[in-house]
């Protein structure tokens, strides 16, 4: 009860430019301490702004936006939101500062003047959370596409934030990679951590809580994983997960009983009688 | 028509203690009107391999040539290569360096001798093709979406109009439609006689959308072969990052059990075949 919202986003409008369209358009959203929620949207559709907004890092021309409580709007608080919400750059060049990899994932820790014990355990566990371990002495900049981006979230990972929010930063993830990183921010926001993870990959949306649908600047879509599915992806123009698709196509045909095989492993028992 | 690599080899910071080998005596070939992926772990050699494909990287040992003619850097062979071949880079941003995205898809044809009309229809085609919002090319490059800048720097690269289109993670970044309307595109291409190249973490595209797959593993090609084949080979060798997609896995424990089915074209493919495989039962 009468818990702090993390993101409490109210009517947020943000303009890049006065010509065309907002790329924010009146957003609502509040995100509750430990959720995890996916924001999907076409390309363009504000969901980049929306996660600058949330950190501070722009400030709605109307509306408003506050994180951890605090009013985004005031310069004074932008210091202390960003050290609790941590935001995964889509390119990780734009985040990437130092020339060698643990330097990088440790300037987070370093900038909170966190004794050098401390930042090394963090930057320890960073490394070892995206599988980074062994590249540690390597230049940041002689990384290949995905190891940048482990990088990217490793340096957010090292600030321990109450708050991550992940723009698309699973792209460029092998799919052993991707499978595991989410696997470690199940275990993270079962210890408390709140997601915010922007993402186009169908892969990533199974394991959040709830989806928030932008497109044009608004909000269309807030709801539950069970409604999505039920068919409202499709006005979206969303695909369905493969898992989803097969069931529906065996299901159709009356190969399988749709009550009695929920799952995978139910599918294939009751193909095989 | 081809490019070949033949036992090519190369390690980035060769002689210091920071030498590294991205690929160790790969072999490939590509024809033209045909789509071939790359996959592979991340650190696997991907952007690498893909790098000398228009020689912005010159192998270290073995060679690259093209329709039949060895290539090597500096050569006249080399700098006619750059027009042949176009490559997509893995971060869109790499690739730009105009003030407009205007400028930056008319660079290469403009730079060429293309004018006029012909250069206005060199940019339409590669706009509409890539997806691109036409009313964004007054924009700065800098100025767009992730996806938006991922479809202006596949538009600058088809308007170069070559011969071997190779992408370096094409569909990261793009929305769902961007992703079918780019996997439609890149089979016209290869229709129209385009040779297409795609690196690519999305095994469930490679496997269902391409002519032929190669899997990389530690700088070594480890596996080619047709999507089935590839397919077959993942379920039954782990190889390092790569997963079976749902789809496959579930048509090859389908196998394994008897039932017929392909593995490589999708849920509706698998459905079907299931129930051809039960009305002969009966
Ligand atoms: N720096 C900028 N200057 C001007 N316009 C911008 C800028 N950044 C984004 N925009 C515009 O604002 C709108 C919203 O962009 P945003 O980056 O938030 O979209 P997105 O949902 O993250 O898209 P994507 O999935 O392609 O990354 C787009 O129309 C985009 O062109
Ligand atoms: N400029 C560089 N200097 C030194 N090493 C590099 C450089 N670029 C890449 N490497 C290394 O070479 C190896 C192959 O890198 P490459 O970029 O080809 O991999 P990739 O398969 O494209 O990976 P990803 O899927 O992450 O993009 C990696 O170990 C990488 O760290
Ligand atoms: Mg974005
Ligand atoms: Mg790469």
């Amino acid at each position: 009860m009468d818990q702090v919202p993390i993101f409490d986003v109210k009517g947020a409008v943000y303009s890049y430019n006065e010509t065309g369209p907002p790329a924010l358009d009146g957003v609502d959203l509040t995100v509750m301490p430990g959720e995890w929620v996916a924001v999907l949207g076409a390309n363009g559709s504000g969901k980049s702004t929306l996660a600058k907004v949330c950190n501070a890092l722009l400030v709605p021309a109307q509306g408003a936006c506050f994180s951890l409580g605090l009013d985004t709007s005031d310069p004074g608080n932008a210091g202390a939101v960003r050290q609790g919400v941590a935001l995964v750059f889509q390119n990780p060049d734009d985040q990437i500062v130092a020339s060698v990899v643990e330097e990088d994932v440790a300037f987070g820790p370093e900038n909170l003047g966190l004794p050098s014990g401390e930042i090394e355990r963090r930057v320890d566990r960073a490394l070892e959370l995206v599988s980074l371990t062994d590249l540690r002495k390597r230049g940041s900049y002689s990384l290949s596409g995905g190891q940048k981006q482990r990088l990217a979230l490793a340096g957010a990972l090292a600030l321990e934030p109450k708050a991550l929010v992940l723009d698309e930063s699973t792209s460029m993830l092998d799919p052993d990679g991707r499978r595991s990183f989410l696997g470690c921010l199940g275990e993270l926001n079962r210890l408390g951590m709140t997601i915010l993870q922007i993402t186009h990959a169908v892969e990533d949306i199974m394991f959040s809580g709830r989806i928030v649908v932008l497109g044009a600047g608004r909000v269309l879509w807030d709801g539950r994983q069970h409604g999505f599915w039920d068919g409202k992806y499709r006005e979206f123009g969303f695909s369905e997960p493969p898992e989803l698709a097969l069931y529906r196509e065996l299901a159709s045909r009356g190969l399988i009983d749709p009550l009695t095989a929920p799952r995978v492993d139910d599918m294939l028992e009751a193909l095989c009688l | 028509m081809s490019i070949k690599l033949d036992g090519v080899s190369y390690a980035y910071n060769v002689g210091t203690p920071a030498e590294n080998v991205a690929l160790d005596g790969v072999s490939l070939v590509v024809e033209r009107g045909e789509w071939l992926s790359i996959v592979g772990h991340t650190g696997s050699g991907k952007s690498t391999l893909a790098q000398h494909l228009n020689l912005l990287l010159s192998p270290q040992s073995g060679t690259v040539s093209v329709d039949g003619e060895l290539v090597q850097i500096g050569t006249k062979a080399a700098r006619g290569l750059r027009r042949k071949v176009g490559l997509v880079f893995q971060y869109p941003e790499s690739q730009f360096f105009a003030e407009t995205v205007r400028d930056e898809i008319e660079f290469a044809p403009s730079n060429w001798g293309v004018k006029g009309d012909d250069l206005k229809s060199c940019v339409d085609e590669a706009v509409s093709a890539s997806g691109l919002d036409p009313a964004l090319l007054a924009a700065n490059p800098f100025a767009l979406s992730g996806g938006q800048r991922r479809r202006a720097a596949i538009a600058s690269v088809l308007a170069m109009r070559p011969e071997y289109l190779v992408l370096d993670e094409p569909t990261a970044g793009l929305d769902a439609a961007g992703i079918r309307d780019l996997t439609g595109m890149l089979s016209d291409l290869r229709e129209r006689g385009m040779a297409v190249v795609q690196v690519t973490h999305d095994l469930g595209v490679a496997l269902e959308r391409s002519d032929r797959v190669l899997a990389l593993e530690r700088g070594r090609a480890v596996a080619e072969g047709t999507p089935e084949e590839i397919a077959s080979y993942l379920a039954e060798n782990p190889v390092k990052g790569l997963l079976l997609p749902p789809c496959a896995s579930f048509a090859h424990r389908l196998r394994s059990r008897g039932i017929n089915v392909p593995l490589t074209s999708g849920a509706a493919a698998i459905a079907e075949a299931v129930e051809k495989a039960r009305a002969v039962m009966r």
